[in-house]
């Protein structure tokens, strides 16, 4: 990492308090980050038991006797998280342990009814993988990827609602967690994100998890630590827990940064620890009450056996995998022709590039296709703060657009109206396509000769002046009349011929 | 000769959150040093190149099919426990 | 009628001669007036027995018997049983009135069999006397000072006092082997993944078997006919088929070769205990069995071996008793550990409380490799010394216990002589093996069982070598003076 990286990214944290500086003592210092990244896997049924996963049940309705941890209950493994797990490891090229072996890793807490929570330590189901993350100059970096293991989740704890109490929900017990590890390869907090968002990206192309990180399916822990610059051990490291969200990943890890440096800097040492980040405050904080005494005792489960999968099952899982963001990516390059750049960011949210996929191929037209969700799409879901499979028009309903477009029904700018009114809800069922609200409002572009020319005789008719004026040189000026008889047609006149009609009026 | 003393018996007990009377820590100390010393007895084994055996049986974890099989018995499960609010269970307040 | 077994019971039965529920009050009137000597039972079960037995006899009148129409049985208290308090002998669990059954009652409950109660053990099943019981020490039918052995007393002084026509019990060191020998009943601990572990409460989960506690073997046959089997909810559980466990009970022992380890008749085992074995396996000779001495030479290892292995499992397995979702919880906790630390703390007994802390030490930063790792390896080569001698002979005999039964109080202080008890049982969980304990005779007055080992799901070869010795034999027939 330069240092240019590292000073641009710490300048981000430097806009509120100014401490100019700082930033010719903070190049001496090189950050590294680990990232282990939890990932809930899209089962119908928990990693251990038959109870249900879905989310937002009344509490404790999903908590079977096993979930529960009942005296004499057993687990048995749930086939579909082995080979969700395994075409994880696959999609990140790593070696697959045909012999995997599930530990006990033993701490009392209440959301853990066993007071231990089955993973995988000594032999976990994904080795040694990697994964490319592109960086903002547009080049890319190798991440490694340490392990990835299955593991069960835990419940919740609810600390509102009751005085001096918390009250424990073991739905979400049980649910089947992989817990991916990366090696300590970042050099900033943007590359975390970057790195994250590609892990996110690969899981939901393989469809082994919804991603949602709102709903805790997708969360992220983030190990930190400096050292002075060239030097290869690494500095003492702070966890910073389960942050759900790639924004708050940038930030917690920029401002721990930042704490970090202020202690180093101050001629301190980095206590090993895990923190918490909060988000309201921006800043993290100590979680010492759960370090107090964190020997873990792993050991073999016993009440499980080891998961051995064969060399033929893991080739069929290979070979039955869905394309990966970055066989997608090259495919739109080489073969529908798409700039690098647009490709990349069509491909990244595995739901865009589905949609675009399906308006691509009914307009044949990757171009504007690629334009349209870029732009107007992409613009009305940011401004709305929505996934793109929340996005209320479907591809669908794009298309019937877009169409409408080729086929000059309507203009450039009329379409941007129509998908704003699909957008924001006019019209419902059936009533929401393209034609129907062309139809209903008149948006039918005006390509009749006969018609636009009599606007612009009025047009013309109505401002002498500017005639004059243009007539004495001013050719700026034909922008003007342009916009005049656009409004007077309220959008409608097809553009390229006003201007064609204008020309032969102006100056016959 | 003791292998371990009050302080660690004391430290094991709170990993294990293992109430122990105070006044019976010796008897603690004595009994867990004699089956310590009693479980050295492995040590001059050569097991050099030996499989560790975690189970009787050479068999191997039989996948289960995925597949919804429980319903919701919250009532049932509940019906005993200690403390309940809401159909959650109750702890004195977890500070993180 | 009480001195009759199973097979007995249900010939009755079939015949018409008495019914179940008439059978059932006979017990239930014993357990009544001879339990309170005995304190085998931590609660019996009237109603749900009465009313089991109704419904059994409904169901032989309807043509529909299943294998154990009617019969009365005990259950260990280790099984969750529907509805009704399962304890396993401790106080953390008193207060727990299980929701649901486990694998075993469901199968008994299928084949009509009928619930008498639940039996007393050792807390958790961690103990070789039944002293560890929060409910009290049961006391021996054969001798009221005497112990019945453990961790399954109260099951195997049931049915050596004829309270019940046989019991279930578990054995994960010996606890199904060293109390039948005690108490001078038949006992049976199946292959490891035999019987279904699914709602039995795990003790050290590598090890824990489930069997029948019979007056016979013909007996435990019958039972065992009901318990094996697979279960998809046990993972340890094998999916092999299982075979009618009466059909060889009459072969011929003609030919047999039977396996006497030299360590298991060395120093520490008791004089008279020695004498019973040694003529028990003349019998054998009679009936054409050839006996050749063999030797396990790493036996010696199975007791330090096991008291790493177990602990460590049984202070995992029983973390999950915290006091926040069943069981006993503490008064008033000041915060989350005290919570935890005075529930348990206050539930737990001093054996198990002891075990939890051997267990939570080996599996600590530093000596996980040391003790767990190197006990898994041990334990490869017990069982590996098994493998090579089941090369040789067919069967393994020696005594179930290095003596017979000690009195109450004489070894509590002494935890280390306590395990020695289990000394010639262990080695048998470690390996996987199916092992019996079967009547052999009588040292100082006490009953001495004769242990017999197979390889791997051989439990029809051991139920056939030890129904032909009962056939020889009348030392299973025997009852305690005061029961009978």
């Amino acid at each position: 990492m330069s240092a240019e990286q590292l000073r641009s990214l710490l300048q981000n944290s430097f806009t509120e308090k100014e401490k100019p500086e700082g930033l010719t003592i903070i190049m001496q210092w090189e950050v590294v980050i680990g990232l282990e990244i939890h990932v809930q896997l899209s089962t119908k049924s928990k990693i251990f038991s038959g109870a249900s996963t879905a989310y937002g049940a009344e509490p404790n309705t999903q908590a079977c006797t096993v979930d529960l941890g009942l005296p004499g209950v057993l687990p048995v493994f749930n086939g579909e998280a082995l080979y969700k797990s395994v075409m994880f490891g696959l999609a990140v090229g790593a070696q697959i342990n045909e012999r995997s072996v599930f530990d006990r890793k033993n701490y009392f807490y209440p959301d853990s009814p066993k007071a231990y929570q089955i993973s995988q330590l000594y032999y976990p189901i994904v080795g040694e993988g990697h994964i490319d993350i592109d960086l903002e100059d547009g080049s890319q970096k190798r991440i490694g990827v340490t392990r990835a293991h299955m593991e069960e989740d835990a419940g919740k704890s609810l600390h509102e609602n009751f005085q001096n109490q918390t009250g424990i929900d073991l739905n979400r017990a049980g649910t089947p967690l992989l817990e991916i590890v990366s090696e300590p390869d970042m050099r900033s907090a943007k590359e975390a994100v970057a790195y994250m968002r590609k892990i996110h990206s690969i899981v939901r192309y393989l469809g082994i998890s919804d991603g949602n990180m709102q709903e805790g399916s997708f969360r992220c822990d983030a190990n930190v630590s400096l050292r002075p610059k060239g030097q290869e051990e690494l500095g003492l490291r702070a966890e910073l827990k389960n942050i759900n969200s790639f924004r708050f990943v940038e930030k917690a890890i920029n401002v721990e940064i930042e704490r970090q440096m202020d202690i180093l800097e101050g001629g301190g040492t980095v206590i090993q620890e895990t923190r918490l980040y909060d988000s309201e405050k921006n800043e993290t904080r100590s979680m010492r009450s759960k370090e107090e005494a964190n020997d873990y005792r792993y050991f073999p489960d016993p009440d499980l056996l080891p998961i051995v999968i064969s060399v033929e099952e893991i080739e069929a899982i290979k070979q039955a995998l869905p394309e990966l963001p970055d066989a997608r990516c090259s495919r739109y390059i080489e073969q529908l022709g798409l700039s690098e750049k647009d490709a990349k960011a069509l491909t990244v949210d595995r739901d865009m590039a589905e949609y675009f996929e399906q308006v691509q191929q009914s307009i044949s037209d990757a171009k504007m296709a690629a334009n349209w969700l870029l732009g107007d799409v992409s613009a009305m879901n940011n401004k709305n703060g929505l996934e793109f499979k929340d996005c209320p028009v479907n591809a669908q309903q794009l298309t019937g657009l877009l169409k409408r477009i080729k086929d000059n029904t309507i203009s450039g700018k009329i379409a941007k109206e129509i998908f704003e009114a699909i957008y924001s809800g006019e019209g419902t069922g059936d009533e929401a396509d393209a034609d129907t609200i062309i139809e209903k409002k008149g948006l039918k572009q005006i390509t009749d000769t006969v018609a636009i020319e009599a606007i612009i005789d009025e047009v013309i008719n109505n401002n002498p002046g500017q005639v004059a004026e243009f007539l004495s040189g001013k050719d700026k000026l034909v922008g003007f009349f342009v916009g005049q008889v656009m409004k007077a047609s309220k959008g409608k006149a097809n553009p390229g011929q006003v201007n064609q009609l204008l020309m032969k009026k102006l100056k016959p | 000769m003791s292998k371990l003393d009050k302080s660690d018996v004391e430290k094991i007990a709170f990993l294990a959150r293992l109430g122990v009377d105070k006044q019976d820590i010796p008897e603690y100390v004595t009994n867990l040093s004699n089956i310590l010393d009693m479980v050295e007895q492995l040590d001059s084994v050569d097991t050099e190149g030996v499989k560790p055996m975690a189970h009787p049986l050479d068999a191997v974890q039989r996948l289960r099919a995925d597949e919804v099989t429980e319903v919701n018995d919250r009532e049932n499960l509940q019906a005993h426990a200690p403390e309940t609010a809401d159909g959650l269970y109750l702890v004195p307040k977890v500070i993180d | 009628m009480y001195n009759k077994t199973i097979a007995e019971l249900s010939a009755g039965l079939k015949a018409g001669e008495f019914s179940s529920v008439e059978l059932t009050q006979t017990y239930l009137d014993r357990i009544k007036t001879l339990n309170e000597q005995l304190n085998c039972f931590i609660t019996v079960t009237p109603e749900i027995a009465l009313e089991q037995a109704k419904e059994a006899d409904a169901q032989r009148a309807s043509g529909h018997a299943g294998l154990l129409n009617g019969i009365p049985l005990s259950q260990k208290d280790i099984f969750c049983t529907k509805g009704v308090k399962t304890s396993c002998g401790s106080k953390m669990l008193e207060p727990f009135i299980s929701p649901y059954d486990a694998t075993t009652i469901t199968k008994f409950n299928d084949s009509g069999a009928v619930m008498l109660g639940k039996t007393n053990m050792d807390e958790f099943a961690m103990g070789s006397s039944n002293e560890t019981s929060w409910y009290g020490p049961v006391k021996n039918p054969w001798n009221l000072d005497a112990v019945p052995g453990g961790s399954s007393g109260g099951s195997a002084a049931a049915v050596a006092a004829r309270l019940t026509p046989a019991a279930t019990g578990t054995d994960t060191g010996g606890s199904i082997r060293q109390p039948a020998s005690f108490c001078g009943i038949t006992g049976l601990k199946p292959t490891y993944g035999r019987v279904s572990r699914y709602g039995m409460i795990a003790f050290a989960s590598s090890l824990d078997q489930a069997g029948p506690m019979t007056r016979t073997a013909e007996d435990a046959a019958l039972m065992l006919n009901v318990m094996a089997g697979f279960d998809q909810r046990d993972s340890t559980s094998i999916d092999r088929a299982v075979p009618d466990y009466s059909t060889d009970l009459n072969d011929s022992l003609d030919g047999l070769k039977i396996g006497l380890p030299k360590e298991f008749f060395a120093e520490g085992l008791d004089d008279e205990v020695a004498k019973v074995i040694e003529s028990a396996v003349k019998e054998y000779e009679k009936m054409g069995a050839v006996i050749k001495e063999i030797s396990l030479p790493t036996s010696h290892l199975a007791v330090p071996t096991y008291y790493i292995i177990a602990p460590s499992e049984c202070s995992s397995n029983l973390s999950r008793m915290d006091g926040v979702r069943y069981g006993y919880r503490c008064d008033d906790p000041k915060d989350l550990n005290d919570l935890y630390i005075r529930s348990r703390g206050e539930g737990f007994g001093t054996e198990v409380k002891r075990r939890i802390l051997v267990g939570t030490y080996a599996l600590s930063e530093g000596f996980y490799d040391a003790y767990y790792v190197k006990a898994q390896k041990t334990r490869r080569l017990i069982s590996n010394d098994f493998n090579r001698a089941f090369e040789q002979v067919d069967v393994i005999m020696g005594p179930a216990a290095p003596s017979t039964a000690f009195n109450i109080g004489e070894l509590t202080d002494d935890p280390i002589t306590m395990y020695l008890s289990d000394i010639y049982t262990i080695a048998v969980n470690l390996a996987g093996l199916p092992g019996m304990s079967i009547p052999a005779g009588f040292a100082n007055n006490m009953p001495v069982g004769l242990q017999l080992i197979g390889k791997h799901f051989a439990e029809s070869k051991l139920l056939n070598a030890a129904h032909q010795f009962q056939k020889q034999t009348d030392w299973h027939l025997k009852t305690p003076d005061l029961f009978k």
